[in-house]
């Protein structure tokens, strides 16, 4: 009875005391907590990752370097068709420009960036600027094709028509080795400048390799950290994982010591009588040591899933199979090897994703052939100051790593999924 | 040397040797049926994991053609690693398995021609449900259009036609079960092994499978070897049990005689209650026969299971509902007088607690009369049981 009456009795005593905030439960104050125990974390990652994120992609579509520095040209060239050269007013534009760029000291930079799509531009704009002087106001346009026969060409004016919009695909276009011909149309650049899809194919293909021999050698370790008793798995999850405990200065020194050509590794070959003395070979400073060096550091990553997926498949699994009357080979084939295929493929694209925006490795071990694109975005970065087509490949590169990453998580949902471990 | 063996013929022959201090006893009986010789044979099998402590002690079992055997004991009995020892997942330290005379003790698990069926089914779940079942007549290389066939009946057998394109994780608990049990008979094993195939289902669901079973068994004559820990699943649904205790069989009987007639004291405690009392044999007496027995300061009638000396030490087990309370004149041939410490409400039957012979936990079942319903803790009773009902089991 009393206990009855008590339930009955409360919500309508609070509901006296605290009409609303009675009805809805504590859950707003709770979140506010939980907002801001996240804070600092969401604060620390959007301006040590976001920013710099989304000002990279900024970067890489806008640059307003010419629509600032020629005030007068930009506006005037957008009422040009195309078609023809432009009339005298832009041609007034463009000399009234240079004039101002010439006192404000900034033509060199006008002509570098004109250069970079109109090549041999540059020495025709520092001339044609120092000439101004003598320009007859009447015909800007008869004086300038008079300077120089690069300014009757449409194909000089369509580049400049282009470099004067803030936003431009230039830098993609360049990361992507096309350009445009003297028409206005995409096209490949000349063969010797082509260096960007050949690098992010060997890219790839590095990738892949190194998620192939992950594979190969991960495989049967994570079957055997499986089988053994736990104390001995321990110790192997040590050995696995020591990769991870290494500093990476260590562990490159390590493998070179192991790989250069006057190393262990040759040492012992020339030792045994299998290659002579001349004959060492180059295992570091190229592809090969990228390969080697990067699968040593990326095996933990692919063993890991796939020891997980593995654990969940009870032993019974390969019991019935046996008992079924399946052979072991065809027992593993038919059942244990479908059953561990989701760790392969969540433990693979892993790797692969890894691999994909590897940059330490490579520019320590790779040499000259074992560079990979992410050393390409470092020297745009640092050395020939480029950011727009650092930052253009940066987000080419990052755009890729995020198709495969979408089908890791789809891939590493299925592994977990509960087919795995049974009903 | 085989005078542990349990000869394998029908209830009426079924030899009780099976507790290791009666092997001599029951040493050079003959075999009368010799032209029904055992169909799976298991003889002096012995497993250790480590070298010291054995899992499995010098078993010997036989089983025939056509027979249901369950074996029935606690975990860590050693009924398991015997089934995987049958399967082949476990070699024997030492010993001989032979099936149909056929040594298969070192016969890989493969080539043994057994069917299993896994406590958690074991179905492989990227297989369909057709595809699980046509897995062992794939791996035996079976003509296609042969597999289809098979696998259809097998569909129609378990009831499950048109769920052969479902996954495992699509189908209900009993209807994986069944795709188990479907699976291990497709290829018509020999024989055909359950490791306590119904542990995770529900009460309900169980009892359904148990009656599935037993009709699959006798349909099909197959020839099974169940494990189970359930008392009640070991004595609905075998031909004969085999209860195990700490590596050894203690008891191989037909269910009926395991619960009235334990030879050994672990098997009338382990299967269903029974007030186990000790006691002194007062007159010698062979087997089956009535004898006296004291027990603290009551002399007790008693049948002995087997003969006994006078002086022998004794185990007397009585089964709570064969106790008869307040019994009209000679309806048995003692009383004792008990006091009554607890009273259980079971609904269909009540159980008392009473006091009696120096023990306050002696456990009496009725069915619940109405006539019974003044019963209460501190009352004094008289309590009685027939010679039969009380068998007296050397220690």
């Amino acid at each position: 009875m009393t206990a009855t009456a008590a339930s009955v009795d409360r919500p309508s005593v609070m509901g006296r005391l605290r009409p609303v905030s009675a009805r809805r439960p504590a859950l707003h104050p709770s979140s506010l907590r939980s907002w801001l125990l996240l804070a600092p974390l969401l604060i620390f990652l959007s301006l040590g990752f976001l920013i710099p994120l989304l000002r990279m992609v900024q970067l890489s579509v806008y640059d307003p370097t010419l629509r600032d520095l020629l005030p007068a040209t930009a506006p005037a060239i957008t009422s040009w068709s195309g078609e023809g050269l432009p009339g005298d007013p832009v041609y007034r534009a463009l000399a009234q420009d240079l004039k101002a760029a010439t006192e404000a000291q900034t033509i060199g930079i006008v002509a570098t960036r004109l250069n970079t799509e109109i090549s041999g531009i540059r020495s025709v704009v520092m001339r044609t600027a120092r000439r101004l002087d003598g320009l007859a106001t009447a015909a800007p346009r008869d004086w300038f094709t008079a300077q120089d026969p690069q300014w009757a060409d449409i194909g000089t004016w369509r580049a400049i028509a282009r470099l004067t919009q803030a936003i431009t695909p230039s830098h993609y276009l360049a990361a992507l080795d096309l350009t445009y011909d003297e028409n206005g149309a995409l096209a490949q650049r000349e063969p010797n400048r082509r260096i960007h899809r050949a690098l992010f194919l060997r890219t790839l293909a590095i990738s892949a390799v190194v998620t192939l021999l992950c594979i190969l050698l991960g495989y049967p370790v994570a079957c055997v950290l499986t089988t053994v008793r736990p104390a001995l798995r321990s110790y192997l999850f040590l050995l696995v994982l020591l990769p991870f405990w290494t500093s990476l200065l260590v562990r490159t020194t390590a493998w070179i010591v192991l790989l250069q050509s006057q190393g262990v590794i040759n040492d012992a070959l020339v030792g045994l009588g299998l290659i002579t003395n001349d004959g060492r070979m180059s295992l570091i400073y190229n592809m090969t040591g990228t390969i080697v060096t990067m699968t040593h550091i990326l095996l933990p990553f692919f063993i890991l899933p796939l020891y997980s997926v593995m654990a969940s498949i009870p032993p019974s699994y390969m019991q019935a199979a046996l008992s079924l009357g399946a052979r072991p080979a065809f027992a593993f084939r038919r059942v244990y090897l479908p059953c561990t295929l989701p760790g392969v493929a969540a433990g693979g694209l892993l790797v692969f994703i890894l691999a994909i925006g590897y940059y330490v490795t490579p520019a320590l071990v790779g040499g000259q052939s074992g560079q990979m694109i992410s050393n390409v975005i470092a020297f745009h970065m640092q050395s020939s100051l480029n950011w727009g087509l650092a930052s253009a490949l940066g987000v080419l590169l990052f755009a890729l790593i995020g198709v495969f990453f979408m089908l890791y998580s789809r891939l590493a949902g299925l592994a977990t999924s509960d087919w795995i471990s049974g009903s | 040397m085989e005078t542990q063996e349990i000869i394998a013929v029908p209830a009426v022959h079924v030899q009780d040797r099976a507790a290791s201090k009666r092997r001599r006893s029951a040493g050079g009986d003959p075999t009368p049926h010799m032209a029904d010789a055992p169909f799976l044979s298991l003889r002096e099998i012995e497993k250790s994991y480590d070298g010291i402590n054995l899992v499995v002690k010098r078993l010997c079992l036989d089983v025939r053609r056509g027979e249901f055997l369950t074996l029935l004991g606690p975990s860590g009995s050693g009924k398991t690693t015997l089934l995987m020892i049958l399967a082949g997942f476990e070699q024997p330290t030492h010993g001989v398995i032979e099936l149909a005379g056929r040594d298969l003790t070192r016969t890989p698990p493969f080539k043994r021609d057994i069917g299993m069926v896994f406590q958690n089914y074991a179905l492989f779940p990227h297989m369909t449900v057709a595809e699980n079942i046509a897995f062992p007549l794939i791996a035996r290389r079976t003509p296609k259009i042969e597999i289809a066939a098979r696998v259809a009946r097998a569909l129609g057998m378990i009831k499950l036609e048109g769920l052969g394109g479902r996954r495992p994780a699509q189908l209900s608990g009993g209807q994986q079960q069944r795709v188990a049990l479907a699976r291990a008979l497709v290829y018509e094993p020999a024989i055909v092994l359950m490791d306590e195939p119904l542990g995770a289902l529900d009460k309900q669901l169980r009892e359904h499978m148990q009656v599935e079973i037993k009709n699959l068994h006798h349909e099909l004559g197959l020839t099974v070897i169940y494990v189970t820990h359930d008392q009640d699943e070991a004595l609905a649904m075998s031909d004969r049990v085999a209860v195990f205790s700490g590596g050894i069989v203690e008891q191989v009987d037909i269910p009926k005689r395991i619960y009235e007639e334990p030879q050994t004291r672990f098997v009338a405690g382990f299967v269903g209650e029974n007030n186990l009392l000790t006691g002194m044999v007062v007159s010698a007496a062979s087997a089956a026969t009535p004898c006296r027995v004291r027990v603290g300061a009551s002399e007790v009638l008693a049948m002995a299971a087997a003969p006994l000396d006078e002086g022998q030490a004794v185990t007397l087990v009585l089964r709570p509902e064969r106790i008869v309370l307040a019994p009209y004149p000679g309806q048995v041939p003692q009383t004792h007088q008990a006091t009554i410490t607890d009273v259980s409400y079971f609904g269909d039957r009540v159980r008392l607690r009473c006091c009696l012979f120096g023990r306050d936990d002696f456990s009496v079942k009725i069915a619940n009369l109405a006539a019974l319903s003044g019963l209460a803790a501190g009352q004094q009773v008289a309590l009685g049981w027939l010679p039969q009902d009380c068998r007296a089991l050397s220690v």
